[in-house]
């Protein structure tokens, strides 16, 4: 579903973010990206969704590849990616409900299908009795799971989650992470850039370690030892 | 397409003194072009009334026979620039002159010889009522050897010429002037709006809304005010030159711009709005 073949990424300053860095995430895995800050997490998922793209090497996702990708390609790849960030990107001014509607709205999904997906993925994350309120009449953790409405209800292979749980207390963070793994339950691949190792440590879900950009670990490959998680 | 014009209008609702300052600077800018336009066509039927006047005058050596003056007439005639020839024998002139010239008028009366010549007068087509095609004329005049002298007031037309051209010059640096800041104001106040929306923009491109989706309201925002600016500035001008045409009796023959000019004014505001709007939605998009 995603390959990432040798790639590089250098910003105008010559620094490199990311150094030849190769992967696979097969369908419906779970994947953590883990390291320091400023080690290339973000990068690697912006090459993902082709917001950015390789100095060097190539990145294959669901049958796009980035650098040859167009720009009338790339809305065709966002709608077969779910996308969640640390500050949840809500629209302030529209309700839950409208907020996971839009993305149906601006994709040109049939209108009538709108109220029932949008329910359906509510229910989903367990918002169905929150429909109406708006963001800033949501906790933290609810807030993300409007978020994730919204990546989900184009029902796409794929979920990337850069660092979801950064803003969120332990409780939140337990609940936002129990989420995402159900949904990977359902089929769906999970990319999570985070460094709450706690979390990490939980599970046996598959890790990238990034250091200065560079794959310094990866537990389907067990070739190092488990850095940085001793 | 509902969603389009729902949001192209949710713009004019989140920021209502955004949107009423791009209309009404598109028309006024319309309005700053349509009235020079307005004084340019009532410039350009002045001075057709005027030119219809443009006549040459070729003075006839004394003694011509009637018969070689009527051929070189014929001749004339069929000049691809004249409208039409005609003849003035001596008393005529005498008469046309004490007519006309009133201080000259007892002077005249007490001559015992007419000291005035025959004539041929020459009026010309409409398009050829240029300095260069009335030179040519003349020039071709001169050559008949019974015609002594030709006037067709050489400075004259060539003022009307200038002034004419001037006119239109003027008109269109004014105007391109106004278009370019029409544009300007336009692709600032659309650009406003734009980062008003950025964070709504960004979304859109996040879950996969294409360029061209995203445009869409924007475009139409733009071509909505400068319909909105062009029917504005249509009102403006028509209310000053009603204002003007009351006050300056004198005046009393000035046209207004005829229904295509309208339209095309109107099609003028749209394209600016438009082109605004390209403008600053293009940039955005390509900067995010
Ligand atoms: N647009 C950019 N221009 C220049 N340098 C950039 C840009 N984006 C990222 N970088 C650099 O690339 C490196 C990797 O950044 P990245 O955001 O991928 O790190 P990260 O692992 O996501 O860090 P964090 O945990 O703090 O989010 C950093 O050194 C950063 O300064
Ligand atoms: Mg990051």
């Amino acid at each position: 579903m995603i390959r990432f073949n040798h790639v590089s990424k250098a910003f105008a300053k010559g620094e490199s973010a990311l150094l030849d860095v190769s992967f696979r995430v097969a369908k419906g895995e779970f994947v953590f990206l883990t390291g320091h800050s400023g080690a290339g997490k973000t990068t690697v998922l912006k090459l993902i969704y082709g917001e950015q793209s390789p100095t060097s090497g190539d990145v294959h996702v669901l049958g796009f590849s980035l650098p040859n990708i167009t720009a009338r390609e790339i809305p065709r790849l966002r709608r077969r990616l779910g996308i969640v960030f640390q500050d949840f990107r809500l629209l302030e001014d529209r309700t839950a409900e409208e907020n996971v509607a839009f993305a149906l709205e601006v994709t040109r999904a049939r209108p009538e299908s709108i109220p029932s997906r949008t329910s359906r993925v509510m229910t989903q994350v367990g918002l169905a009795s929150k429909m109406h309120a708006f963001p800033n009449e949501l906790s933290g953790g609810e807030q993300q799971r409007v978020a994730i409405a919204r990546a989900l209800v184009l029902d796409p292979p794929i979920l990337l989650a850069d660092e979801p749980t950064g803003n969120l207390d332990e409780r939140a963070t337990r609940g936002v992470f129990q989420l995402l793994r159900d949904i990977n339950a359902g089929g769906t691949a999970v990319v999570m850039a985070t460094h709450d190792l706690n979390l990490v440590r939980q599970t046996t879900n598959r890790t990238i370690e990034l250091r200065r950009g560079e794959v310094v670990y990866d537990s389907a490959e067990e070739t190092a030892p488990r850095e940085g998680l001793a | 397409m509902r969603l389009l014009f729902r949001e192209a209008f949710l713009a004019f609702r989140r920021a209502p003194l955004l949107s009423t300052l791009s209309i009404t600077t598109i028309a006024f800018s319309l309005f700053a072009v349509g009235l020079f336009g307005l004084v340019a066509i009532n410039m350009r039927q002045a001075l057709r009334g005027l030119e219809t006047r443009v006549e040459i005058v070729a003075f006839i050596l004394n003694g011509t026979p009637l018969e070689t003056i009527t051929l070189a007439a014929d001749d004339i005639s069929s000049f691809p620039e004249v409208f039409s020839v005609g003849y003035v024998n001596e008393d005529s002139a005498l008469a046309q002159a004490q007519a006309e010239l009133e201080e000259f008028r007892d002077a005249y009366r007490d001559l015992e010889v007419n000291p005035l010549p025959a004539s041929l007068e020459i009026r010309l087509k409409e398009g050829s009522r240029d300095a260069e095609s009335v030179s040519a004329v003349a020039e071709r005049l001169e050559s008949f050897g019974f015609i002594d002298d030709v006037r067709f007031g050489r400075e004259w037309i060539e003022r009307l010429d200038r002034l004419r051209n001037v006119a239109g010059l003027v008109g269109l640096v004014i105007g391109l002037a106004f278009a370019v800041v029409a544009v300007i104001i336009i692709g600032t106040t659309i650009r406003m709006t734009v980062l008003q929306r950025a964070r709504e923009i960004a979304i859109m491109r996040l879950v996969g809304a294409t360029n061209g989706f995203i445009r869409g309201p924007f475009l139409l925002e733009g071509a909505i005010k400068g319909l909105l600016g062009g029917l504005l500035s249509i009102l403006l001008i028509y209310a000053g030159y009603r204002l003007f045409g009351r006050n300056t009796p004198m005046l009393s023959g000035l046209v207004f711009f005829e229904t295509p000019q309208l339209l095309v004014g109107i099609l003028f505001g749209v394209a600016l709005g438009l082109g605004g709007s390209l403008v600053s939605v293009g940039r955005h998009l390509r900067n995010v």
